[in-house]
């Protein structure tokens, strides 16, 4: 077995028990990435010398016999709307080109208190906005499983990284999705947590009141050690909660007897892939078997959520994008002759097509007349939404759903915007009610994974990556690597 | 609600970003597809229904207010696109 082949936990002990150096590690998965990354492209920025550094730090630490955090010396990457000081931190967009953070995020703060190691800054969809990562600026990422496929996005790099072997574990943003599904196109698991459970500060807004960072790893364990690590209060992001945050990996108990798990009937009918749906009921059945009850649930409002989202977070991102006007940081267009021309050019010329659209919706619904019909009218509706949850939560402990209704589909699909963003209906409701949701593979259609969703109550991570764990151990898919490098199908 | 391609250019001039003449037909279709999706939102009665800004019940997050160190001059100009005299440079702004 290949070392970037192993999970963080797998590698820690071997780092502990002196197998094997974090050095050699890190050499190793910078090797990996020589190898393939001109394939998949998952990444925007390498960042070796500071990885190395700190690795050789970890090296000393160990040899000394002082005792180090399961993170320490495990190479991962981060997304690259997550601010890294003193390295670049572009949002794969044109405007952020060169920009060079003068702080770290909260949740770089806490990864360095745990030594881990940084390879480097991972592609995503401009400002997070899309779900193919065909929107980066600096050119798209393939999906390992078939690099005729999308990786999903918008942390389409963080999930590819991760199934080529790129990084042991990734850090992503979820705003509609965006962990979640790429975690489920790349056969990764993915969670994005309670929203608050995770400082905000530093990761680029997009929309505020919607977006959340969590990890996206090989397993379940990975993703509970990471959790671990990043969330907790921060009085730097006000939306973050002021709750203590439990020991993510006592959660991971194989035993699902008793608990009730509720698959809401809109999220299996129209729209599905069939073959989606199999694979989803087959999980549904594991669960079955393992002990849980199956109780049938209707989130009645789910038709509304995708626009209901796609006038909320337009509307956010719109506000959030105001800053960038080319004149204390970003790309600024140096040839306008008025204060006013270089902001317009600059934002013309620094933003792509798809931020472009979503600022000027998002604009729109804000505006004086339309305030009342979109924005207000939404924000009404996401009320609605979330009840729908409360309400299905008194049946049952926990949600089962398809991570996204199709498989990854090819690139350049030539699908048309609304069509895109009607693929969101799984994940998006999660981001307008808070609640904490993971994504773990379940199956395969055509050699892709399929992912399920399981979505938990308020502050109840722990639950789903109960249920999660036990599924994951019982069937054994995260230990399917994807074909990259080796045969290569399609 | 239908929007047009005038509305599209003053939606976009309310932005600060511009449609290039050959992109404001199909900008404006794109538009529209979008809004007139969002017409089924008028089908739901939401009379009394309170929005929801934010998921979260925390009302006043308050912090000690201590002074702490911020950013220093030299980092706050790192990222300017241009500089002079140890300031942000832009384009002359009142005639």
């Amino acid at each position: 077995m290949k070392l970037y082949e192993l999970t963080a936990h797998e590698l820690h002990d071997k780092l502990v028990s002196k197998e094997l150096s974090s050095v050699e590690l890190t050499n190793a998965l910078y090797e990996r990435i020589g190898e393939v990354e001109d394939k998949v492209n998952a990444y925007v920025t390498l960042d070796k010398e500071n990885a190395l550094a700190q690795a050789a730090k970890v090296d000393a630490k160990i040899a000394k016999g002082e005792s180090i955090s399961v993170l320490a010396g495990i190479p991962g990457g981060i997304k690259d709307n997550i601010s890294t000081k003193g390295l670049r931190t572009t949002c794969s967009s044109k405007m952020l080109g060169n920009f060079i953070p003068i702080y770290d995020a909260h949740v770089i703060e806490r990864l360095r208190a745990d030594e881990t190691i940084f390879l480097g800054k991972t592609n995503m969809d401009e400002f997070a906005m899309g779900s193919t990562t065909e929107s980066s600026y600096f050119g798209i990422t393939r999906n390992p499983w078939n690099l005729e496929r999308v990786p999903g996005g918008s942390s389409g790099g963080s999930a590819a990284a991760i199934a080529a072997g790129e990084a042991i574990w990734t850090l992503g943003s979820d705003t509609g999705g965006s962990i979640r599904q790429p975690a489920s196109f790349n056969g990764c698991v993915g969670i994005k947590p309670t929203y608050g459970r995770v400082s905000r500060y530093g990761c680029v807004a997009f929309a505020s009141s919607l977006d959340q960072i969590g990890p996206i790893t090989k397993d379940v364990t990975d993703a509970a050690i990471v959790l671990n690590s990043i969330c907790g209060k921060d009085e730097k992001d006000a939306t973050s909660l002021p709750v203590e945050v439990p020991d993510f990996t006592k959660a991971l108990v194989q035993d699902v007897k008793g608990l009730r798990i509720g698959l809401p009937k809109e999220y299996f009918g129209e729209g599905i892939d069939p073959r989606v749906k199999e694979q989803v009921e087959k999980a549904v059945k594991k669960y079955e078997e393992l002990g849980a009850e199956i109780v049938e649930v209707s989130l009645p409002h789910t038709e509304y959520a995708v626009i209901t989202y796609y006038i909320i977070a337009p509307a956010e991102a719109s506000a959030n994008l105001a800053r960038y006007d080319g004149v204390r940081y970003g790309y600024r267009n140096l040839e306008a002759k008025s204060a006013a021309e270089m902001v317009t050019l600059s934002r013309t010329e620094g933003f792509g097509a798809e931020v472009r659209r979503r600022i000027m919706l998002g604009t729109y619904v804000l505006s004086s007349g339309y305030y009342d019909a979109y924005y207000n009218k939404a924000m009404k509706v996401r009320t609605l939404i979330r009840r729908d949850f409360e309400e299905a939560f008194q049946k049952c402990d926990l949600l089962l759903t398809p991570t996204s209704p199709v498989v990854a589909y090819p690139i350049d699909g030539k699908m048309d915007p609304l069509s895109i963003y009607m693929l969101d209906v799984t994940t998006i409701p999660v981001n307008m009610a808070g609640l904490p949701g993971i994504s773990i593979p379940c199956g395969f259609v055509d050699g892709l994974p399929v992912g399920m969703q399981l979505v938990g109550k308020v502050l109840d991570e722990a639950t789903i990556l109960r249920a999660a764990y036990t599924f994951e151990q019982a069937t054994g898919y995260h230990k399917v690597f994807a074909p990259l490098g080796g045969k290569h199908n399609d | 609600m239908k929007v047009t391609t005038q509305d599209v250019k003053y939606i976009a001039q309310l932005s600060r970003l511009n449609v290039p003449e050959a992109d404001l037909l199909e900008a404006t279709e794109q538009f529209n597809q979008i809004l007139s999706y969002a017409d089924i939102l008028q089908k739901l009665d939401t009379t009394g229904i309170e929005p929801t800004p934010y998921v979260l019940p925390i009302t006043n997050a308050l912090r000690k207010d201590l002074v702490k160190e911020g950013a220093t001059h030299e980092e706050a100009l790192l990222n300017a696109p241009a500089v002079h005299n140890d300031g942000f440079k832009v384009p002359r702004v009142v005639e």
